[in-house]
């Protein structure tokens, strides 16, 4: 169990340590399960691109542990952590990288497009921000159905507030007053496209204002601030106040991907406070405040390690989609298939 | 006594339908609750259906997303573009959401997405588009374009039971031009065409406004001794190629008409079956008409050249019999 539990009347104190605990085991399950897709990929045994979180862990670990199972959750391609918090089997991660056909994605799309979206876990498509009006209105038709207490929460880069999409959905669940929270990393490049080429406003948050949305900044290097603002903007969203906006300044310590060597990450930004690695930041944290040690530290880490490569191994086993066996059909009206589209093939 | 339904009185009797059957329906779309749809065809559902009909922003990406996330919830949305022109600006959603939903995941998404589509006198480049090839082209999407009152009604009514996106193209020239005594009981399915006029001599293939046409050049061609037959696609993803061939099959001609640009397109891929499944049953080369390629023209007189014509339509018959 990653959360305390029938614990009589847990002090304050106790209460900050478990939900640093949790959070930051979640971001250590996240750093390590990265670590094997970038050697895999290193190795050649991932189609396609392997996109990591590194440098990210703590924002969105902390956004996956505010939110419960019966939430929303439209996470995009660094948020390992989040989907893990939120409830991912890493059996999932796994099969879905290396393409599995059982999968959640069967082998029809891959790395970090996979959900379960019955499960309100939504896969993502790629193209930025077009997400968020899906969230949205998956949370209309829970209120539609009357189920209240719920959060719907997407994340996205500081690249993704520059879209249409964005904007659109930003002013849509302000219009319709949605318990909706948009997590912003803002970690200071698009792709390699640096942030002052990619906006203009003093801060990201700027843009939550125009629409009457609450926005909130934290610094996603600090897994304290973290916890307390994404938590803070979770709860605010699921009281019934609203869309909630959370920008947070990182810095990615890594490529977009790992085709990408990121050489064009300036050192200024390296050797800034930005660029500390918030899991190494956290882990000092937690050993100042004896909220654990170094033994308990190395224990999770050799269980976390041995669970990720009991799971590789499961799934390199498992078969491949069978072309052959495959249904190629993209609707799910079997009788309206069309017929006459064989191609000589 | 039998009192006049339209075009536009159909696709809104198939929404009151369907929202009084089914609780999972809903609507949402630019000035569709109060005020009744830029077309009227949603006049008075807000009132009728208290809870079920939304103005949306002027946001058509936020509104198709937010119909995809509402169908993985289990409800079934109507979207309406306040015209078809405008879903270009919801066509990432569409095209790359709503299609893919049901093959990447095997959740189904079914939404309805109405596109008031096609040429008006005075519409102009923004409002007159006709955008079938375009959906069509993207695997994942049914896509619907009815001929009649009848077809209105019960295709839509069929489009919001379907499992899966359906694009709902609804001719705006239709909407108070074609009349019905009574709303029909019963319906051909989605996927099969329809022989709207047997003939014997030349097939012509059509879809919505342009099956009127083609009917009123069949007409003209009959006081001329020429019996065509007119195919009415109904849908044109599926295309009914069977009926289409059946039909090429009894006249050994084949003209095939639309209203959207010439570039690839209904016409072609209608042309392509029957030449590569049916090149025996051809008597004559197959020949297709659609507009210009040009962006739709404003002016009458330019407009109306723009579009095939029921003139145009008889012209092309006349070279293809005449062969």
């Amino acid at each position: 169990m990653l959360q305390a539990v029938n614990e009589p009347r847990v002090g304050a104190a106790e209460v900050v340590r478990e939900s640093h605990l949790a959070a930051f085991r979640f971001m250590l399950r996240a750093r390590l399960l990265d670590d094997k897709f970038a050697a895999l990929y290193r190795t050649g045994k991932i189609h396609g691109g392997v996109f990591l979180g590194r440098g990210q862990e703590a924002l969105s670990a902390a956004l996956g542990v505010s939110l419960k199972k019966t939430d929303v959750f439209a996470p995009l391609i660094r948020d390992a952590a989040g989907r893990l918090a939120f409830g991912e089997p890493i059996l999932d991660a796994v099969r879905n990288y290396l393409g599995s056909a059982l999968g959640p994605m069967r082998g029809r799309d891959g790395n970090v497009h996979r959900g379960r979206p019955r499960d309100g876990y939504l896969p993502m498509i790629s193209h930025l921000g077009a997400m968020i009006s899906v969230v949205n209105g998956v949370l209309f038709a829970r209120r539609f159905k009357n189920i209240s207490g719920m959060v719907g929460a997407a994340c996205l880069g500081d690249g993704a507030t520059s879209t249409g999409a964005f904007h659109e959905a930003l002013n849509q669940a302000a219009v319709e007053k949605l318990p909706l929270v948009v997590v912003v990393a803002d970690n200071q490049y698009a792709y390699s496209t640096p942030t002052d080429r990619q906006f203009a406003c003093e801060s990201l948050a700027d843009k939550g204002v125009g629409y009457g949305v609450a926005s909130h900044t934290v610094d996603a290097t600090d897994l304290t601030a973290c916890l307390k603002i994404v938590g803070g903007a979770v709860a605010q969203a699921r009281a019934g106040n609203g869309p909630q906006l959370v920008v947070a300044k990182l810095l990615r310590l890594c490529g977009h991907g790992e085709h990408d060597d990121a050489n064009y990450i300036i050192p200024e930004l390296k050797n800034s406070a930005l660029g500390r690695d918030c899991l190494k930041v956290a882990e000092e944290f937690l050993l100042r405040n004896k909220f654990t040690d170094a033994a308990q530290l190395a224990v999770w880490r050799s269980e976390t390690i041995r669970e990720i490569e009991e799971a590789v191994a499961q799934v390199q086993r498992e078969p491949a989609p069978d072309p052959y066996a495959e249904n190629w059909s993209a609707i799910s009206s079997e009788h309206l298939n069309e017929t006459h589209l064989e191609n000589g093939h | 006594m039998a009192t006049e339904i339209t075009y536009i009185d159909a696709i809104r009797e198939a929404q009151a339908h369907a929202l009084r059957d089914d609780p999972r329906v809903f609507i949402y779309g630019q000035d569709v609750a109060a005020f009744g749809g830029a077309f009227k065809a949603t006049k008075n559902l807000a009132k009728e259906f208290p809870g079920r009909v939304f103005d949306s922003p002027i946001s058509e990406d936020a509104m198709v997303g937010f119909a995809v996330g509402a169908a993985i919830e289990g409800l079934r949305p109507i979207i309406e573009m306040q015209f078809a022109d405008f879903s270009t600006v919801g066509f990432n959603q569409i095209v790359n959401q709503a299609a893919t939903l049901f093959w990447r995941t095997g959740v189904p998404c079914p939404i309805t997405v109405r596109l008031p589509f096609g040429g008006t006198s005075g519409g102009g480049p923004f409002h007159s588009q006709s955008l079938e090839t375009i959906y069509a082209h993207y695997p994942g999407l049914i896509v619907l374009t009815p001929a009649t009152v009848e077809d209105a009604y019960s295709m839509l009514l069929e489009a919001v039971a379907i499992d899966d996106p359906v694009i709902f193209c609804e001719h705006k020239f239709l909407y108070r031009h074609l009349k019905a005594e009574k709303l029909p009981t019963e319906a051909l399915p989605v996927g099969k065409a329809r022989i709207a006029r047997v003939g014997r001599d030349l097939t012509i293939v059509a879809y919505s406004a342009m099956v009127q046409d083609a009917l009123e050049a069949a007409n003209e061609l009959l006081t001329e001794g020429w019996e065509v037959e007119v195919v009415d696609l109904r849908s044109v993803k599926p295309l009914d190629t069977d009926t289409v061939m059946a039909s090429v099959a009894r006249t050994g001609k084949l003209l095939c008409v639309g209203e959207s640009w010439p570039w690839g397109g209904v016409t072609a891929e209608v042309i392509a079956r029957v030449a590569s499944e049916g090149y025996g049953l051809l008597d004559a080369p197959p020949q297709r008409l659609n507009a210009k390629d040009t962006p739709v023209p404003y002016h009458p007189n330019l407009w109306a050249a723009h579009r095939p014509t029921v003139r145009a339509v008889a012209a092309a018959a006349r070279k293809i019999l005449r062969s």
